[in-house]
């Protein structure tokens, strides 16, 4: 353990810790743009500067390990106006655009802007303006509002080890882009959307579909697979307009392209939302559509109608007797899904075992 | 007459080859031949090729040793070696038309070379040339008799810092290394040399670097390292070209490699070429290059010597300060530090350029005055004109005024006066360069030069940036002197490397002696005539013959008048080009 004081209070920590981590562990505010909790520090953003007893010239605190004697001062009128100015730097090349960014309400940079209290900017001039073009169906990059804090660098290298995006060019035409400047052209797990602090990495989907304070979090956990990732949707109008994963859940929020941006299904058309029993076979029709008359449905070569689910169990469970007598029990075959429970998993092949009286029972994500 | 014991040495450094050297060679080549002395030529005309001697404005230098005899030759061309070859070699009868002047002897007589002692001496390819001036001698006696420490012990006496511009204590820094317990070390050779008109390591590189090789041995052996690196530009091909020669025979003569000289110590170098960014010369960029990532510094500490390249201990030593390191163990620490101030001991090579007679790489003792470099090695001021200020240290130094001319150049006083000595670059400005427009230039490189990584140098020097334009374009307004005082303090204070905290440099210290300049400017006037924005250019009746030069040359058509009768200039369509300046033999066109 290194002991140390943080703006007096004395503080110890195990080596390797740094000042920032062993400041906010007790509760000491100090502000970040670059620095992600779970992604290696950058020190780019230079708002958590520190004082350090000893040294000459401002360090920042989350490159800066703890050592024993320590002396830290996190706030002095020297380091406010340095981190003011750090920010007005920032805003004078950034659109501030805030009354229609999607970010509006959970972004960092306006959050310090708020607090720090620029209203004006001492400095103005050149800003950069990209054209958006990438063609993808979830991210939207707007690199104009990009303040290179380079955390979507780090999650896509650090957490999802792939790679996509880096730094490019240098002195104030500095970008993050994809190879050779090409569209983005990457698995799209969102990850870089997520630690985004600011508008310039957001979903497609949930454009002008409500910003965070027009939602209701809903935390669920996510059906795509057994892995039971946490979910927290975002509700808009009984409607799911986003998908987010918090911090402090066992998947520490990282979530993957189905989970992130697969949730269109909930309100499709498409889906099937009754027990639907098979009347007649038709030789033709593909795809799924409703008749005329709304309890008749076609699905590839079968016309259906819509059932109750006590209905549709009794049906079920006529047909699997008639067949079981007929036939035998092991004429009979379960197929289980993935996407159910641990919990729904086990009593399907209960129910396989025990009542049909078979061992013929699978899962889908056995290839 | 047969001729003995003659020997040329052709000046082929990157300028001597600009200038022509390889032809001049190919003409000794061919005019020996012809002069029927061709079958002993290799027995007793020796020529080869020697780096840099310093200069370079006076390319291509031949010396022609003859019985011992030493004549330099200055700006040769293949069409004078007839005559050379006729009547000095032959006849053993100097031309003197063509011998170099006393300027050529004044720009020597005041420097020290110990790292440039042999560039322009030896032949750089020739191993056996550095090995018969006592080359690899000093690592001889480390590897075989000397322990680690007594080696840190040696560097430490000598009081050698760092050469690259920061001046750390190179003993301190190997000694950390050295004690740090790991058994991979890495030793690099930071020849990333990028200021804007500096040449102090290329020159090194390409004349002699084989003392490079040798330092790094010396410091390898010391620190306990097996590998190392030298990181040079790929924007220097004749140096990596005699680098990687040099590397290879080093090898072949059992100086590099596998238990070096019989003794149980191994060391290798490899090369690795930068891609042309000027921020990888700061160590941790460096590092990160090497490791195949963008160029980007990260924050200190931990400091390399702690975790480096791969994470391991490494030295990073500038190509000059190894260079320095040979000379030091063969002549021991007292002779180094007898050299210099108190606290900057040995000597420093400079690239001095810019209004100067004289321009060139010099290398003197520390602690010279100023104004020993500028009038008796520079030789003045071109032109004679006035003296403005010296801007040492590139990017990251400042202007030092000319009142200020007897400041001793070493470390602490050139820190003193708000300037650096940096890796060695020395621009002379005179009384037609204006600071604003200076200020301006270094911030252009620097602002393009920011990695990107950290906001106050990447936005902080684009604004700063920004604001000296519309200064220099007379459209500042007030406050603006004081808004560059502000930003540039605190781009130093918040940056996250050295790129950052000392871009401000040439504003922070232009501004502290030619404020009145700035202020100049915010009132709509350049002082030297140099901003273009704020010139006005007019035509003086009394100089104006009519001759109408400066009409053809305008590409405005901005100049009117009839032949023999005064012309003029109208400002509203004027592009303040400067052709007509220039054009007119009378003096009879104006700026201000």
């Amino acid at each position: 353990m290194v002991t140390l004081t943080i703006d007096g209070k004395n503080i110890a920590m195990p080596e390797g810790t740094t000042v920032l981590d062993a400041a906010r562990m007790f509760n000491i505010e100090i502000p970040t743009l670059c620095h992600h909790p779970k992604l290696t520090p950058f020190g780019g953003c230079r708002l958590c500067i520190v004082e350090v007893k000893g040294v000459p010239r401002p360090l920042t605190s989350c490159t800066t390990p703890v050592s024993e004697g320590m002396e830290v001062t996190t706030s002095t009128p020297a380091l406010e106006d340095l981190r003011k100015t750090m920010l007005e730097l920032i805003l004078s090349d950034h659109p501030n655009d805030c009354m229609v960014c999607e970010k509006a309400g959970d972004c960092t940079l306006q959050e310090l802007a708020y607090f720090y209290g620029i209203r004006e900017n001492r400095f103005g001039g050149e800003r950069r303006i990209y054209e958006k073009k990438d063609g993808n169906p979830f991210i939207e990059r707007d690199m104009g509002k990009c303040i290179l804090c380079g955390r979507c660098v780090k999650v896509c290298d650090e957490i999802q080890g792939v790679g996509a995006i880096d730094f490019a060019y240098r002195g104030f035409k500095s970008k993050i882009c994809p190879t050779f400047e090409k569209d983005l052209d990457c698995e799209f797990c969102g990850q870089c959307v997520a630690v985004c602090p600011t508008g310039a990495l957001t979903g497609k989907m949930w454009q002008l579909r409500g910003r965070q304070k027009d939602i209701k979090g809903i935390d669920t956990t996510c059906p795509y697979c057994g892995t039971g990732c946490n979910l927290t949707l975002h509700v808009r109008q009984n409607e799911v307009v986003r998908v987010t994963s918090k911090e402090d859940t066992w998947n520490e929020g990282w979530l993957c392209a189905k989970g992130r941006f697969g949730y269109s299904f909930i309100n499709s058309p498409d889906r099937l939302t009754k027990p639907l029993i098979r009347i007649v076979t038709r030789d033709k029709g593909q795809g799924t559509s409703k008749n005329n008359d709304s309890s008749l449905v076609t699905c590839r070569s079968s016309l259906f109608r819509e059932a109750s689910w006590d209905e549709a169990l009794d049906y079920i469970a006529a047909k699997l007797k008639e067949i079981k007598e007929r036939h035998g029990a092991d004429s009979i075959a379960g197929l289980s899904s993935a996407r159910c429970t641990t919990e729904e998993n086990y009593l399907f092949q209960k129910f396989m075992r025990a009542a049909v009286g078979t061992n013929n029972v699978d899962h889908c994500a056995r290839l | 007459m047969k001729p003995t014991n003659t020997v040329i040495k052709v000046c082929m450094g990157t300028g001597g080859i600009a200038a022509g050297g390889s032809e001049v060679m190919d003409a000794f080549r061919t005019e020996l031949d012809a002069s029927g002395i061709e079958a002993t030529v290799e027995k007793n005309c020796l020529m080869h090729k020697v780096g840099c001697r310093g200069l370079c404005a006076k390319d291509v230098l031949v010396d022609v040793i003859v019985k011992g005899q030493k004549t330099t030759y200055q700006y040769v061309k293949p069409e004078m070696i007839s005559r050379i070859v006729k009547e000095h070699i032959i006849e053993n009868n100097p031309v003197t038309d063509w011998v170099v002047g006393d300027d050529y002897h004044n720009f020597h007589k005041k420097q020290l070379k110990v790292v440039l002692s042999d560039c322009g001496a030896i032949d750089p390819e020739d191993i056996d040339a550095y090995i018969a001036g006592k080359g690899y001698e000093a690592a001889r006696k480390v590897l075989t008799s000397s322990a680690p420490e007594d080696v840190i012990g040696i560097i430490k006496a000598s009081g050698l810092r760092g050469r690259g511009g920061a001046g750390f204590p190179t003993g301190v820094k190997w000694e950390a290394a050295m004690k740090q317990a790991s058994r991979q070390k890495y030793m690099i050779c930071n020849a990333d040399e990028g200021d804007p008109g500096a040449f102090m390591d290329r020159s090194v590189i390409e004349g002699n670097p084989h003392a490079v090789i040798e330092g790094m041995i010396i410091g390898a052996y010391s620190i306990g390292a097996d590998k190392g690196y030298v990181y040079i530009r790929a924007e220097y091909p004749l140096a990596v070209e005699r680098l990687r020669k040099a590397l290879s025979d080093a090898r072949t003569r059992g100086f590099l490699g596998k238990d070096i000289l019989g003794t149980k110590f191994s060391f290798d170098i490899k090369v690795k070429l930068g891609a042309g960014a000027f921020v990888c010369g700061e160590e941790t960029a460096l590092i990160a290059s090497i490791e195949g990532q963008r160029g980007m510094p990260r924050a200190k500490p931990p400091f390399p010597v702690y975790s480096g390249l791969w994470g391991k201990p490494t030295v990073i030593n500038n190509v000059e300060t190894l260079a320095n390191v040979p000379y030091i163990i063969r002549n021991g620490a007292q002779w180094f530090s007898s050299f210099g101030t108190e606290k900057s001991k040995g000597t420093k090579v400079f690239a001095l350029t810019g209004k100067i007679k004289n321009s060139g790489l010099i290398e003197v003792p520390m602690g010279i005055p100023l104004r020993e470099i500028i009038y008796d090695i520079g030789g003045g001021i071109e032109g004679n004109r006035a003296l403005k200020a010296v801007q040492t240290g590139g990017p990251s130094g400042g202007c030092i005024p000319a009142e200020m001319l007897d400041t001793p150049v070493d470390f602490e006083s050139l820190a003193k006066v708000g300037s650096i000595v940096g890796s060695g670059g020395m621009v002379v400005l005179d009384e037609d360069n204006c600071m604003v427009n200076m200020a301006q230039y270094f911030l252009q490189f620097t602002q393009m030069e920011s990695c990107g990584k950290c906001v106050p140098c990447r936005i902080g020097t684009k604004r700063l940036l920004e604001i000296l334009e519309r200064i220099t374009k007379g459209k500042g307004k007030e406050g603006d002197i004081e808004l560059l005082e502000k930003l540039s303090a605190d781009i130093k204070d918040a940056s996250l490397c050295g790129l950052g905290q000392t871009a401000p440099n040439p504003i922070l210290s232009t501004i502290k002696y030619f404020r009145d300049e700035y202020e100049a400017h915010l009132k709509g006037k350049c002082p030297a005539a140099v901003c273009k924005e704020l010139l006005t250019y007019y035509i003086l009746e009394e100089f104006c013959n009519g001759c109408g030069a400066c009409l053809r040359a305008c590409p405005a058509k901005a100049i009117t008048g009839e032949k023999k009768k005064l012309h003029k200039i109208d400002p509203a369509l004027c592009i303040k080009c400067g052709a007509c300046f220039d054009v007119c033999k009378f003096k009879a066109v104006k700026k201000v």
